[in-house]
């Protein structure tokens, strides 16, 4: 079998995830730093609702940039991310079989799952689960969530989340993140070298503190405000932006050691309070997508 | 007739380090509830892989064993009422152990009749107790971390994803979190199929066929043989760490070692961190050469068999060349900042909100350790030695290389400064101030290396102790306990002279002088003194000191750590086999001194003119001469020449006790008496409460 490019690969997830009843969607369209801060797993997650949903999350880290130069760290990677809730009893061999699916033969390979519990504390979430070694590469995270936005979930979701550059370097046996094949003769590098650089010549040396200082301020009580009038996805959307702000705050060293704890705080009280709103207004609505008849079972 | 059972519990992969200690508590309770339902069995073993927990029972017994037991009652008086029938008492008494009233009767005990049961259960079939039994027996498995999952509320270590459980040939019917028992077991992940047992007998056997090794012991040791097997072919010493091979063992079913190598271009950075990269990461076993030199090898165990092994290592190859890569970035990029700029950013990092950063603890570090160099008398190169050493101590913590690999801290510190030009005496003691690193560790070699090391440890348990945290119970966050023992162990290995309490007198006076102090001095110290005399009590228990022994000499204080070490071996040797009959003598006389002695008053004034008896200047002469001696050995650390003092005054204090009343009717005389005993009741108690030796 050919060698995937990262465009099929990323479509064979698609088709396979579709194909186990999944919703896919498309990427959110506000800054974030994972995948699991997409409400669409974030809120989502939350409640007894039954959803099943898989995309594909580009997660910015500004910290990581590395101007376009270093062969694995990005400021902006990919994620695939799939939540299935309540989590399957099959969901690992519906995983390996995913694996499969990209060529990943699992007779040829050593694959394992090695204990790696999750936490995100700036937005109150914490899970049990595992890395998934390939040949001794992580190449996916693993993780039946147990608290989001400092709910303890009921059922539990599955969150698959899989690292695309790090399995792409693999399947197509390359060293360096740019070199790997998007499509057809395109390159990784083509598409995203370029901006890689400029982000990170932004965050590390031009982006003005001041003027972010003054957005995450503005953006926090434009979720607060939001969140008043009951108004659960464009709080959340604030509190994102507010999360990212951050990130490009503290990638360039203008927040000390003690302030940190306290920005972080900030994140996680207006990601509590959205994920609380957030529950009581499904609760408001008659929680309908447990309605629809979707069998919820172990 | 006997059968044999099996439960196997399936499970989604279970974190590595829980998997033994479940395994064990899997067997411990399957004979607890035999044993406490009377259900005799031959044999219980237990099985576990990354999978399943296991237990096999063989020769499990068909019945409970019958019981026939007399039960006391109440008192007769009681039992019956005013008409000569059965009271209250009786019947609920009967009631509750199940018997007809009429089936009661009475039986003397100590001169009172009592009513008695004879309560006998006739044993049930096993077969009707399991299908209750061993459900609550796999969910009374506890574990460091639970979880829930799809709708379940039950809490356990990983998802339950089938169950196996056989009584002979029969399947014991429960369900777990929606999982029904019965007979099939699943194979290895990618090699194996699901397998139908049909006696318990089978179960190993059947996993074999399916590639799966049950048992740990063989498991480890098909390890252990591929690893013996590379070494032996190759000529090389693989470095096997027990907790990595405890790890790799439950993280496989079947293991297949193979080998894999890397550029031999990353041996210029530091051996520790090639080690560290591939052991806490990779969990690979490093290669060394007959001379213990590493090679640019590593070994990692499949889990699964040999084919396409070449693709396995060629993977792993490629993950380590990318670690390793980051190391050698790090590692360069590290030696292009200088030193002082490394310091300069101690002072953004908070060490502890009410401790200050980072830079702050560095300068208490250097002050108290250059204090207790002055205090020891260090040499001139020594002195200055400890100064930039304390100075330096921490500036690896904001280094890439240790930001990445935390347990690099001190070492990288160490090849840094060197590199930097650093004294060799400097450069050693930033790597050896973290010794002992853990229980199994040596302290500091060097002085300076001793010195930075204590200064550096009081500063942490001080600092925490002045801001209220004192560890309690299993609560020990900072590791308190283990920096204590470890500034014990350095004080005793480097027969170091510094009094306990003046390093915690000088600790506290340099906090406070750089922040008001939270809590009262007094009470910090009051803690402190307390704290460390346990940590002593535990150093004296490692070197098998018997516990009446350290009792004794650690009511004589613990302030020199060294001496109380001293003391407690001079005693214990006078206290085993033979010589213990012939000092038990002396312990008699000490103990009946400081039994009087505390009833003389502070004087301690002798007057040689109101000896009334020779015994008494001879016992003054003997006690004078001893003194001295004593002090003597005591200050030259010779503490069984100063146990040795002590006894020569045994005979002098009997022929005393023999020839004179000490609670005389003269005043003048009585209190003469009982000074000289409190005068030599002071050095008795100095050296131990001999009272507590048991002899």
């Amino acid at each position: 079998m050919a060698k995937m490019n990262f465009q099929q690969m990323t479509l064979t997830l698609q088709q396979f995830w579709a194909e186990q009843n999944c919703i896919v969607v498309q990427p959110y369209d506000v800054e974030k730093g994972a995948g699991t801060m997409n409400p669409m797993t974030f809120l989502r997650a939350i409640g007894p609702e039954p959803w099943n949903v898989a995309y594909v999350e580009p997660s910015r880290r500004p910290a990581d940039g590395r101007y376009g130069e270093n062969p694995n760290r990005l400021y902006q990677h990919h994620q695939f991310q799939v939540i299935m809730k309540p989590s399957p009893d099959n969901i690992q061999e519906l995983y390996l079989e995913s694996l499969n699916r990209l060529g990943i033969n699992p007779r040829h390979h050593d694959i394992r799952f090695v204990e790696d519990n999750w936490e995100n504390p700036s937005l109150g979430c914490a899970g049990l689960g595992w890395e998934v070694w390939l040949d001794g590469m992580e190449i996916t995270q693993f993780t039946y969530f147990q608290q989001v936005g400092g709910i303890d979930c009921h059922p539990v979701s599955a969150e698959i989340t899989y690292g695309m550059e790090r399995l792409a370097s693999y399947i197509q046996d390359k060293e360096n993140v740019y070199d790997l094949e998007w499509v057809n003769g395109v390159r990784y590098g083509d598409v995203f070298k370029h901006p890689e650089y400029e982000h990170s010549k932004y965050t590390f040396e031009v982006s003005d503190a001041a003027m972010l200082f003054q957005l995450f301020s503005t953006y926090e009580a434009e979720a607060k405000r939001a969140m008043d009038e009951n108004l659960v996805f464009p709080a959340y959307d604030y509190v994102l932006k507010c999360s990212h702000t951050f990130n490009l705050l503290d990638a360039r060293g203008a927040v000390s050691v003690t302030e940190r704890t306290g920005y972080i705080g900030r994140v996680r009280n207006l990601a509590r309070q959205v994920a609380a709103t957030f529950l009581q207004e499904r609760e408001r609505l008659g929680f309908p997508l447990l309605k629809k008849g979707v069998e919820i079972d172990g | 007739m006997a059968k044999d059972l099996l439960l196997e519990i399936g499970l989604e992969e279970v974190p590595a380090r829980f998997v033994r200690a479940a395994m064990d508590q899997l067997k411990d309770k399957t004979e607890k509830w035999l044993d406490g339902s009377r259900i005799g069995y031959k044999e219980v073993r237990a099985f576990a892989t990354p999978r399943r927990l296991a237990v096999l029972v063989t020769g499990l017994a068909d019945r409970q064993a019958d019981v026939s037991e007399e039960v006391k009652g109440p008192a007769r008086k009681i039992a019956l009422d005013e008409a000569g029938g059965w009271s209250k008492a009786a019947l609920g008494f009967a009631r509750s152990q199940g018997v007809e009233p009429e089936a009661l009767f009475f039986k003397e005990l100590s001169g009172v009749e009592y009513v008695y049961a004879n309560k006998s259960s006739v044993g049930v079939d096993t077969a009707s107790l399991l299908p209750d039994a061993l459900p609550s027996l796999a969910t009374s498995l506890t574990f460091p971390k639970n979880m829930r999952w799809g709708s379940w509320e039950l809490r356990y270590i990983r998802p339950i994803r089938w169950l196996v459980a056989l009584h002979g040939s029969e399947v014991v019917p429960f369900e777990i979190a929606g999982v029904e028992t019965g007979r099939t077991t699943r194979g290895h992940r990618f090699l194996g199929a699901d397998a139908t047992i049909e006696e318990p007998a089978q179960y190993v056997g059947k996993l074999r066929e399916q590639h799966v090794i049950a048992d740990v012991e063989e498991r480890k040791a098909a390890i252990v043989n591929g690893i013996d097997g590379l070494a032996a072919e190759r000529g090389w010493k693989i470095a096997v760490k027990e907790d990595l091979l405890e790890e790799v063992l439950f993280l496989v079913e079947t293991p297949t070692v193979l080998y894999g190598t890397f550029d031999p271009s990353f041996l210029n950075i530091p051996q520790e961190v090639l080690i560290t990269s591939m052991r806490e990461h990779q969990r690979y076993f490093p290669v060394l050469n007959a001379e213990g030199k590493l090679q640019p090898y590593f070994v990692t165990v499949r889990n699964g068999d040999a084919m396409s092994l070449d693709v396995v290592a060629k993977g792993n190859e490629k993950v380590l060349r990318a670690r390793l890569s980051d190391a050698k970035f790090f590692y360069e990029e590290d030696q292009k900042v200088a030193i002082p700029d490394f310091l300069a950013k101690l002072e953004n990092i908070v060490y502890h909100e009410e401790l200050g950063t980072v830079a702050d603890k560095v300068r208490r570090i250097r002050d108290v350790a250059n204090k207790l160099a002055r205090k020891l008398r260090a040499d001139e190169s020594a002195q200055a030695g400890v100064d930039r050493a304390a100075e330096l101590c921490k500036f690896d913590l904001v280094t890439q290389m240790v930001y990445e690999f935390p347990e690099l801290q001190g070492i990288m510190g160490e090849d840094y400064a060197r590199k930097a030009g650093e004294k060799e005496a400097v450069a050693r003691a930033i790597n050896e101030h973290y010794s002992p690193r853990n229980a199994g560790d040596t302290p500091p070699e060097s002085l300076v290396g001793a010195i930075v090391g204590i200064a550096d440890k009081l500063d942490t348990i001080v600092g925490c102790f002045s801001i209220g945290i004192v560890p309690t119970g299993s609560q020990d966050p900072y590791a308190l306990r283990r920096q204590a023992a470890g500034i014990v162990s350095t004080l005793l290995a480097r027969e170091l002279e510094l009094p306990l309490p003046e390093l915690f007198q000088l600790a506290l006076e340099t906090l406070a002088a750089a922040r008001p102090l939270k809590r009262e001095a007094y009470d910090v110290l009051r803690d402190l003194n307390e704290f460390f005399a346990l940590r002593v009590k535990n150093v004296l228990a490692d070197q098998q000191i018997r516990y009446d022994v350290a009792d004794a000499v650690l009511s004589a204080g613990c302030a020199d750590v060294r001496r109380t070490l001293l003391r407690a071996k001079a005693l214990q040797d006078e206290s085993e086999g033979a010589r213990k009959e012939a000092f038990r003598p002396a312990v008699d006389s000490f103990n009946r001194v400081c039994n009087l002695a505390a009833k003389a008053d502070e004087s301690r004034q002798i007057d040689a003119s109101l000896f009334a008896d020779p015994a008494e200047g001879a016992l003054y002469e003997a006690w004078q001469k001893a003194h001295g001696t004593y002090a003597k050995a005591v200050n030259e650390a010779k503490l069984e020449e100063a146990l040795a003092a002590l006894s020569a005054l045994n005979g002098p204090i009997s022929g005393f006790f023999e020839a004179v009343m000490v609670m005389a009717e003269d005043e003048a005389i009585r209190r003469n008496r009982l000074s000289l005993l409190a005068n030599i009741a002071d050095d008795v108690k100095s050296f131990a409460d001999f009272s507590k030796w048991v002899g």
